[in-house]
């Protein structure tokens, strides 16, 4: 429609799939990415051998099987942005029907790894946590029904994904995984925030969090012992806390060296949730810092790249995408330094984790497929076509 | 303001009068409107991008800033924060009356294994076997060599000269977790009174030292409260009183042949006990775990002073003539009917001797008779002597500050007929602990007021309810010291001490509950000293003594009992600061002044 309006066809007819994705693709954020899910093996190297150690595996076990699973992420990231706006939607919502129905099966079917929260379903040769394929599902089907609303006599969108968005934490939180169901409540909030919410009902919202935090503190423990645990100022350096605290001011500027650190022996989880640690002790402050910026690189260039956009889905679908990704990466470094309590959740592309690198994958072809350059009707649109 | 209307009615109804289609305008009019609402929309959320994507730029900049803080300060060496003197001394010492330690804390180590850290374990695992040779050699040997058990606890508290030794073995795998233990370091004195102390929850820098027994359960809060800061508990008992009391028992348990033995020495005045021993006892530092099998009551962990609930027999006769006394049915003087056998029902009641067909009340006492007893409490009635004996404190657990003295429930008839009646007035029917015995007499000796035995020191009066005019109480004493210089007890004299009391001989009843045995005894003696101002009631009694000196066995109370708590009078009253009063002779060629 903006091409009969404007008579410009920026879009060059018949062009060839790979020079057209090369010309749009934002590659700020490819590069990012990519060199993310370097790091990620290069740490893994470091980091997992303890754990293939304590598995009877042979010591790079775990480095192999993130370097498949890596690459099938990546292949999925790669293939997921080449994919239009329109058939990433359709697509993103039929895997967040079947998602939705994995999740619902849950408690029957799944199995907790001895963990004692009911997440995976077990493979045999690996393990699927819906809630990770979930999560990018959840954000286009939500990012389209509020953008449904924002059409003239559209639907009631908002209202649609703020139940479905409930229905989701709910489930979520029963299982536990109150991680996840923040992240899901988060995403929504961001898309909602964009999408025009009301200053006032933001606010209000605002205090319902607080009180919800107020209600979860008192009613469970696992959840108040570890805001205890992050209150008190001194740090019980048995905690995994204490040994990521100490293996940051081991690792100092430029670290201990590759292969010297020693957290990695004392952290049951130095592999996924404290991954960051052992980034800080064997390579310093200076990988540390580099990581955050990649982080940031992605999120601040997806932003500034859905500022433009002119479709409401498209920027409502990557915003709660980049935001999701951008908050779990902040919450993971964030506990990892003490700025926020200890909650289990892993650095994307950089932690190991079978299904979780893949859905990771996932969401970010879908964020890639997202802010590529497209017309939006600007002058520069209609001169050149591209050009950005 | 210009306000532009929804739908472009007049162009509509111009397409209308042409007689165009409509729709095509409608679409376009929704069309244009629609673009206006997405740029709006698209400015508004362009500036909430740019404060979302600021905020998260903020956010990475925060922990790379406190990730660069924490880089940049000095690592400390992991070390949990309870280590060395803040767990010393956290629970406070016992002491007795006089402030001598009773109970206190030593500071010692625990030694424990890191097998992954040891060079050669099979040597660290037999040099160990040499220092404690207690060690299972092949366990250990597995523990160490296995490569499984990362950490092992070899011993929860060694000694100096012990830890010295492992030192000497130089393994890095063996190491020491400080601890602060419970020493008693009067070994088995008092050693029911203070029960016993053992770990509770342990790490490996510091364990919790909990009270399992006595007065270390039932204070444990009080002793491990910071808030007290070391000061000790003090309790009533007095050590030098304490031990020897015990001395005498333990000959006295001996030399009676008796099983078991427990003895209560009270103050009649404050309730404080003095001294409260139970035979056989235990070395509270090392207190043996309790019996799995077998009698409750055969354990030296079982506390006869206040757990052993008997029928104390003719000890409570004076209850019953108190009782009399008080309500002004008899006066010592009165004639009871002693013409024996008293019969009721199926039930025959019989004394020792005969004593004829009457007695004074004074007599019934001072010999002993059960059929002048039950006769006197057939005037009293059964709810009368129910009310009396509760005032007593016989129908609850003896309120001691130990945890034992809970479990000493005195045994009340199901149902408190005549029988019964007559029956507890002298003492069967109703069974109660020593201790509960020594708090009744100390009601007499103290004039008639009730008396609350404690553990703790105190230094006044108790001053509790009146349970008998001092009269009453006057009279009854008179009786009980001539149970001593004429009756039963006349082996209990102390020369100046001037000692009353009343012997008392129960059957013991068979366990499967019918009847009682012919040759077991419980022999008791509670008794009172001196008479004419009584400081200190003392009740000893003996589990199935028997004295075999004379042809036949002898197993009353006044051959046993009785010599062994005038011997322990003999002993501890100038140890109480008691002056023997000794009658002058008359002493040649001096006249005193009053005469």
């Amino acid at each position: 429609m903006t091409e009969m309006v404007y008579g410009a066809v920026p879009v060059r007819e018949g062009e060839p799939i790979l020079p057209k994705w090369w010309r749009t693709i934002d590659k700020w954020s490819l590069t990012a990415i990519l060199i993310l899910f370097a790091l990620g093996l290069l740490l893994g190297l470091a980091a997992s051998p303890p754990l293939a150690e304590r598995n009877g595996f042979s010591h790079f076990h775990y480095v192999q099987r993130q370097a498949v699973f890596g690459g099938a992420g990546l292949l999925a990231m790669l293939v997921t942005s080449m994919m239009s706006p329109v058939l990433v939607r359709r697509l993103a919502v039929i895997g967040f029907l079947f998602a939705f129905v994995a999740l619902a099966f849950l408690p029957f079917l799944g199995t907790d790894f001895g963990k004692g929260a009911v997440r995976w379903y077990s493979l045999g040769f690996a393990s699927f946590q819906p809630s990770e394929f979930l999560k990018p599902g959840f954000v286009v089907a939500a990012a389209w029904m509020m953008a449904a609303a924002q059409e003239i006599n559209g639907p009631p969108g908002r209202i649609w994904s703020f139940a479905l968005a409930m229905t989701i934490v709910v489930m979520l939180a029963l299982q536990p995984d109150f991680g996840q169901a923040a992240l899901v409540l988060f995403g929504w909030g961001v898309m909602y925030f964009v999408a025009g919410a009301p200053m006032l009902l933001l606010i209000c919202m605002a205090g319902a969090v607080v009180l919800g935090g107020t209600f979860a503190y008192e009613n469970s423990e696992h959840f108040a012992r570890r805001i205890d645990g992050f209150l008190n100022p001194e740090v019980d350096p048995t905690t995994q806390i204490g040994y990521a605290t100490n293996a940051i001011q081991e690792g100092g500027f430029f670290g201990v060296g590759v292969g010297e650190g020693t957290v990695k022996w004392s952290l049951p989880d130095a592999h996924t949730d404290f991954i960051i640690a052992v980034a800080a002790e064997e390579y310093g402050l200076i990988l540390v810092l580099c990581i955050i910026t990649l982080y940031a690189i992605v999120v601040a260039r997806s932003f500034f790249r859905l500022m433009r956009e002119r479709d409401p889905f498209i920027r409502l679908a990557g915003t709660g995408l980049a935001a999701i990704f951008g908050v779990q990466a902040m919450i993971n470094m964030g506990v990892a330094v003490r700025l926020l309590p200890a909650k289990g959740m892993t650095l994307p592309f950089v932690s190991y984790g079978g299904s979780s690198l893949i859905a990771t994958g996932i969401a970010m072809g879908m964020l890639l497929a997202f802010t590529r350059s497209r017309p939006q009707g600007e002058i520069g649109d209609l001169l050149r076509g591209h050009h950005r | 303001m210009i306000r532009t209307p929804l739908r472009p009615l007049a162009r509509i109804l111009d397409a209308r009068q042409r007689g165009e289609n409509p729709d095509a305008i409608e679409r376009e009019n929704i069309r244009i409107r629609h673009e206006q609402m997405r740029d709006r929309a698209r400015a508004r959320a362009e500036g909430r991008l740019l404060v979302l994507g600021l905020l998260f730029l903020c956010c990475y900049l925060t922990i790379g800033a406190r990730m660069g803080l924490m880089a940049a300060s000095e690592p400390e060496e992991p070390r949990t924060r309870t280590s060395g003197a803040s767990i010393l001394a956290q629970r406070s010492d016992i002491t007795d009356r006089e402030g001598r330690i009773l109970a206190t804390n030593m500071e010692t180590y625990s030694l424990y294994a890191q097998p992954p850290h040891m060079i050669d374990p099979e040597r660290a695992a037999r040099e160990l076997m040499k220092i404690f040779p207690d060690l299972n050699e092949k366990r250990l040997m597995r523990d160490f060599t296995g490569g499984k058990r990362k950490f092992i606890w070899i011993k929860k508290k060694i000694s100096p000269e012990q830890r010295q030794a492992v030192h000497d073995i130089g393994s890095p795998g063996l190491l020491f977790g400080p601890r602060e233990m419970r020493l008693y370091p009067n070994g088995k004195l008092a050693s029911h009174v203070l029960g016993g102390a053992s770990f509770g929850r342990e790490g490996v820098h510091a364990a919790e030292v909990i009270g399992v027994a006595g007065v270390e359960k039932t204070f444990d809060d009080f002793l491990r409260d910071p808030a007290n800061g070391g000061k000790p508990l003090q309790l009533s008992i007095d050590l030098t009183v304490q031990a020897a009391v015990e001395r005498v028992l333990q000959g006295g348990m001996m030399l009676m042949n008796a099983k078991g033995a427990a003895a209560v020495l009270m103050d009649v005045h404050t309730g404080e006990v003095i001294s409260l021993a139970s035979l056989p006892d235990f070395d509270p530092n090392d207190r043996p775990r309790p019996p799995t099998q077998g009698h409750a009551a055969d354990s030296p962990l079982f506390n006869r002073a206040v757990q052993g609930v008997y029928e104390l027999g003719s000890t409570f006769k004076i209850f019953a003539v108190s009782q009399a006394l008080q309500l002004g049915l008899v006066t010592p003087e009165t004639m009871i009917d002693t013409k024996g056998p008293l019969t009721w029902g199926r039930f025959r009641i019989r004394d020792f001797h005969n004593y004829g067909s009457e007695l004074t009340v004074t007599k019934v006492i001072e010999k002993s008779s059960n059929i002048g007893t039950a006769r006197i409490a057939q005037m009293i009635g059964a709810d009368r002597q129910q009310d009396f004996l509760k005032s007593l404190g016989f129908f609850e657990p003896v309120p001691l500050e130990m945890l034992e003295a809970s479990g000493g429930q005195p045994l009340l008839p199901p149902k408190w007929s005549e029988l019964s009646t007559m029956t507890i007035s002298y003492g069967h029917g109703l069974s109660a602990t020593p201790a509960h015995l020594a708090a009744a007499y100390a009601t007499i000796a103290n004039g008639g007021r009730k008396v609350t035995p404690t553990l703790l020191k105190r230094d006044t009066p108790q001053g509790g309810e009146r349970v008998m005019s001092a009269e009453v109480a006057a009279s009854a004493r008179a009786m009980l010291r001539r149970v001593v210089t004429e009756g039963t007890a006349s082996m209990g004299e102390v020369p100046g001490y001037a000692v009353a009391g009343k012997t008392g001989t129960a059957d013991k009843p068979r366990e499967n509950g019918r009847g009682y045995y012919k040759d077991r005894v419980i022999a008791t003696f509670a008794s009172m000293f001196p008479v004419n101002d009584p400081q200190y009631v003392l009740v000893v009694t003996l589990d199935e003594p028997v004295e075999t000196s004379g042809p036949k066995p002898r197993r009353t109370a006044g051959w046993t009992a009785v010599p062994v708590a005038a011997e322990m009078i003999t002993r501890i009253a100038p140890l109480l600061d008691l002056r023997p009063q000794i009658e002058p002779e008359t002493l040649a060629g001096i006249t005193l002044a009053s005469e």
